[in-house]
């Protein structure tokens, strides 16, 4: 039990900061934020490798993989793509 | 190894909280991007190389395929950065409803002691939060891509929301009923009636969505996705997935209150109040005509003017126009015009949706002007032009208890001393009611293609057609 109240506890002062931070972004960068908290979320992606990469049952490890997949791709795409959209951000 | 693990979560967890806090200003918002993806490959290194990872090959293939297909999502035109954002939205919630999945018949077939009650719930909030949002996002990615068979305008029928809500409460019942006793015989059943339920709600919630209402949308099935997430660090005790997923569930919360406030309207109107239906006319006592207004003249009206808002909507992301919008603002600039662009926060699919594509059409972001900053410099614009925005700048909204949008903020484009306004066509904007703004004695119109239509006015300025 012990170890699920601190994590709720993270849960709680992760939740502040990030209203904390997110507060101080520039409107003008919403649509980059949406796709670089998209990425950074898909940091379920370390849940998946242990799914998929443990001596788990077959079935198990393929709803791992395609878990895996999925994380990846948000990696990829939303780390790209927001770096191609803040490249455009030029101030003159 | 453990210890190794432990530093990582720690440093990424860091990394993940400086990448967001130098998105404060795009001079340094790069660096954030940067930061994040050290942060990423951190993690995802010290996570694979723990002892109890054996399948490798599994993880290379499926990594490998993750790259094949996400780095062609990178590259989508900008135009379709709605679509492509809530696709990835759905890939989260997919990802945790099947590793929730997969942890909970692992335990279910050989550590059933693990499924503490505690546990069990996070389990089910994964599940529920994760396919809900997987379908939900697939469901505004075919509508933001105009999908054929999947309907752009809100569908609607009796007893709508209490079906909605009746499935969704059949889930959380069912959740309950699991957690009491995690391990029955028909458990296994259970959760995946839970997971069905889950992935028919999301569809179910969609469906009576319009296209004007996908900002604040976007922006929940974004908290959701960081709310599965959350429950996926639960499940799993990672405080690095708690902490991350914290941070893009605020981030949602954030966005969807902001453009709830900006549309006047509560997450719960947007969520079971099918915005968009086509209203009744109101009464129709003192129709009045548009003006139509030549290239010629509107391009004379502009030359002429000190100060010109162009007020983005939409429209111009369709007509995919940003950049005859920059050869304008050229044109105009060279000749002395001030020119701003005034951005609603609603305005376009998703939030900051125009400011992306102005900068893509080179157009320095010091040029870019929030609703609230430029509303008060209205009254001196001589020119507004408003290009495909339609309900952002209803005045009605100001004052007509009658339609949908009354109360929203709009941009005050009514008070520049002459409104130009390019207009596909003559039938009402997304909201299906009549702007008035369209009718004022100061506005005039151009019907046409956005593109089309600015191309033309800038060739006004082009072939010295204009002394």
């Amino acid at each position: 039990m012990n170890d699920f109240s601190s994590v709720l506890f993270v849960f709680v002062l992760a939740t502040f900061i990030g209203l904390g931070v997110i507060r101080r972004v520039s409107r003008l960068l919403y649509t980059p934020l949406m796709s670089l908290t998209n990425a950074i979320s898909a940091i379920a992606v370390v849940g998946s490798i242990v799914v998929t990469g443990a001596d788990h049952p077959l079935t198990i490890r393929i709803l791992g993989a395609v878990a895996l997949f999925a994380s990846m791709t948000n990696i990829v795409s939303g780390f790209m793509i927001t770096d191609r959209m803040l490249k455009m951000f030029k101030k003159q | 190894m453990h210890l190794i693990g432990e530093l990582a979560a720690v440093l990424a967890t860091a990394l993940f909280i400086f990448a967001l806090y130098w998105m404060g200003d795009p001079k340094t918002a790069r660096r954030g991007v940067f930061a994040g993806v050290t942060g990423m490959t951190v993690a995802v290194l010290a996570t694979w190389m723990q002892p109890e990872i054996l399948h490798h090959g599994w993880i290379v293939v499926a990594i490998i395929a993750g790259f094949a297909v996400g780095i062609p999502l990178s590259r989508v035109p900008l135009t379709a950065v709605p679509q492509r954002t809530a696709l990835s939205h759905a890939f989260g919630g997919l990802a945790a409803g099947l590793v929730g999945t997969a942890e909970y018949f692992l335990w279910l077939g050989e550590h059933s002691a693990q499924l503490t009650p505690f546990r069990t719930s996070a389990l089910v909030a994964e599940v529920i939060l994760g396919f809900l949002t997987f379908t939900g996002s697939l469901m505004a990615a075919g509508k933001l891509q105009e999908v054929r068979w999947i309907p752009q305008r809100p569908v609607t029928y009796p007893g709508q929301n209490v079906v909605n809500i009746g499935v969704l409460l059949v889930a959380v019942a069912l959740g309950v009923v699991l957690v009491l006793n995690p391990t029955a015989p028909s458990s296994g059943q259970i959760f995946i009636a839970i997971a069905v339920l889950a992935l028919v709600f999301g569809v179910l919630l969609i469906i009576p969505i319009g296209g004007a209402d996908m900002p604040t949308v976007i922006s929940i099935l974004n908290a959701y996705a960081g709310l599965a997430a959350v429950a996926m660090g639960f499940v799993l005790d990672s405080k690095l997935l708690v902490t991350a997923g914290a941070l893009d569930g605020s981030s949602g919360l954030i966005l969807s209150i902001i453009m709830c406030k900006a549309m006047n309207r509560s997450f719960t109107n947007v969520l079971f109040g099918a915005f968009g239906k086509a209203q009744p006319a109101l009464a129709a006592g003192e129709q009045k005509e548009w003006k139509q207004e030549s290239v010629e003249g509107a391009a004379q009206l502009l030359e002429q003017a000190r100060m010109v808002v162009i007020i983005p909507g939409y429209g111009m992301a369709v007509a995919q126009a940003q950049h005859k919008v920059r050869e304008l603002y050229d044109a105009l600039t060279k000749r002395g015009v001030t020119v701003k662009f005034a951005i609603h926060p609603v305005a376009g699919r998703m939030p900051g949706h125009m400011n992306v594509l102005l900068a893509e059409a080179n157009i320095p972001y010091s040029a870019l002007v929030e609703m609230d900053e430029i509303n008060p410099e209205m009254p001196q614009t001589d020119v507004a032009l408003v290009l495909g925005a339609n309900d952002v700048v209803n005045p009605a909204a100001r004052y007509n208890k009658g339609t949908p949008i009354y109360g929203m903020p709009i941009i005050d484009a009514d008070k520049a001393k002459t409104v130009l306004a390019v207009k596909r066509s003559k039938n009402p904007g997304f909201a299906g009611i009549d702007n008035e703004l369209y009718v004022l004695d100061n506005t005039w119109m151009l019907f046409g293609d956005a593109k089309a239509v600015l191309g033309d006015l800038v060739k006004q300025f082009g072939s010295g057609g204009i002394h």
